[in-house]
C-alpha cells in the first residue's frame, strides 16, 4: 500500500515540475516549487515506512523547514531584489484598489 | 486490522487528493486560483497521507515526529501561499476575472 | 520565568525527537537548549505573540473546527478541479472587515482564511482584509458564515 501512495506522489510531483517549467510568471514557478518541497516531504516520510529506516522522519522534518525558509528567501530576493533591505509599507496602492474595485 | 484497513484507505485517498489537486494547477486559468489547487494538495493529501503513517506507526516516537510534520506543514503553508499572493499583488500582477463578475462593476 | 518555561519544552521536545537518552548525548542535548534559550533572549524575542500561552486552552476545540472546515472546503475545491461546467470556477476579490480586535487574532483569522483552500488572503490591513475566492458562492460563505464569529469566541477573547 506504500508503493501505491508513493506512485501517486511521483505522479504529484512530476504534474508540479511540468507547471514549474511552464509557468508563465515566475509566482507560478515558485508556487510549483513550493508543492514540490511539500509533496517531497510527504515521499520521504512514506519511503521512510516502506523501507522501515524511521530515522528518515527527522529528514522530512527539516526538509519541511528548509522547504519554508527556501520558499520566503526566493520570493524576497524576487520582490526586494536583496535579502536585506526593511520590509516596506505592505498596503496596496488607491490604483490597484480602484482597478480592482 | 481495522486500523491496517483505515491507514491504507487514509494512503490511497490522500495520493489520489495530492494527483487531483496537481491535475487542478493545470487546469486553472491563471496564478491565483492555482493557489487554490496547491493549498488542496498542501491541506487535505499531508492531512491523509501523514494519518495513514500514523495509523501504522501506534503509539511511538515515530507518530510524534509524523505529527509534528503535520503540524510544521500546516503553519508554514498558508504563511508561504500568504507570502506568494501578497508578492505577486506588490508586483502588479492581477487576477483573472470570472464571467459571473461583471454586474454591478463600474 | 517565561525563559525557563520555554528552555523546559524545548528540553522535552529534545528529548522526545533524539530518542536516546545516555548521559553524554542528554548533556549535549541541555547545552544546545541553554545555547538556543541564550540567544532568543538576547535578541529579546519573548513576548505574548512568539509563545502564546493565553489560548492554548482553547487551541483543541480551535483545531476540531479548523479540520472539519478544511475538509469541508477541499472536497468543494477537488469538485470544481473535476468539473467540466466552465462556470465551476469564476475567481474574484473580495473585501471583508475583520472584527478581531488583537493582532494575533486577525493573523489567526486570516492564516485560517487560506488555510481552506478556495479563499487565499491576498492582503490584511488594518480593519480589512483582501481575500482571493474561487467562485462567488464561495466567497458569500465566507461572508455570511461561522469562521468570522468563531475565531474570535473559540481562540482568543477569553
Amino acid at each position: 500500500m506504500y508503493a501505491v501512495a508513493i506512485v501517486a506522489i511521483l505522479v504529484t510531483l512530476s504534474l508540479a515540475l511540468a507547471r514549474a517549467l511552464m509557468g508563465p510568471t515566475v509566482f507560478d514557478r515558485i508556487a510549483a516549487i513550493n508543492m514540490f518541497g511539500t509533496k517531497t516531504v510527504l515521499l520521504i516520510a512514506v519511503f521512510s515506512f516502506l523501507t522501515g529506516r524511521l530515522d528518515l522522519l527527522d529528514m522530512a522534518l527539516v526538509y519541511a523547514m528548509i522547504n519554508f525558509i527556501s520558499v520566503v528567501a526566493v520570493l524576497r530576493l524576487f520582490s526586494h531584489k536583496d535579502f536585506h533591505s526593511p520590509a516596506e509599507n505592505n498596503v496596496i496602492s488607491v490604483k490597484v484598489r480602484r482597478r480592482w474595485f | 486490522m481495522v486500523l491496517d484497513i483505515l491507514s491504507w484507505v487514509c494512503l490511497v485517498a490522500g495520493g489520489l487528493v495530492g494527483v487531483v489537486g496537481a491535475v487542478g494547477i493545470h487546469r486553472f486559468p491563471d496564478f491565483f486560483s492555482r493557489q487554490h489547487a496547491t493549498g488542496t494538495t498542501d491541506t487535505l493529501c499531508a492531512l491523509l497521507i501523514l494519518l495513514g503513517l500514523g495509523l501504522q506507526a501506534g503509539l511511538s516516537l515515530a507518530a510524534f515526529k509524523v505529527a509534528l510534520i503535520f503540524l510544521f506543514l500546516f503553519i508554514t503553508s498558508p504563511a508561504a501561499t500568504h507570502a506568494l499572493a501578497s508578492a505577486a499583488v506588490h508586483s502588479g500582477l492581477d487576477p483573472k476575472r470570472g464571467r459571473t463578475d461583471s454586474e454591478g462593476q463600474s | 520565568m517565561m525563559t525557563s518555561l520555554y528552555g523546559a519544552i524545548l528540553f522535552l521536545l529534545w528529548l522526545l525527537l533524539s530518542g536516546h537518552y545516555d548521559p553524554l548525548l542528554m548533556g549535549l542535548g541541555i547545552a544546545s537548549v541553554g545555547l538556543t534559550v541564550y540567544l532568543a533572549h538576547r535578541m529579546d524575542i519573548f513576548d505574548h505573540e512568539s509563545f502564546p500561552v493565553q489560548l492554548t486552552s482553547r487551541l483543541p476545540a480551535f483545531l476540531v473546527f479548523i479540520l472539519r472546515e478544511i475538509v469541508k472546503s477541499n472536497i468543494d475545491v477537488l469538485k470544481r478541479i473535476l468539473s467540466r461546467d466552465p462556470n465551476a470556477v469564476s475567481p474574484r476579490l473580495e473585501e471583508f472587515p475583520l472584527p478581531q480586535k488583537t493582532d494575533l487574532g486577525r493573523v489567526i483569522y486570516a492564516n485560517a482564511i487560506t488555510l481552506t483552500p478556495g479563499t487565499v488572503s491576498v492582503e490584511l490591513t488594518k480593519d480589512s482584509v483582501i481575500v482571493h475566492a474561487l467562485a462567488k458562492d464561495i466567497a458569500d460563505d465566507l461572508f455570511t458564515g461561522e469562521m468570522a464569529r468563531a475565531i474570535p469566541d473559540k481562540v482568543v477573547e477569553p
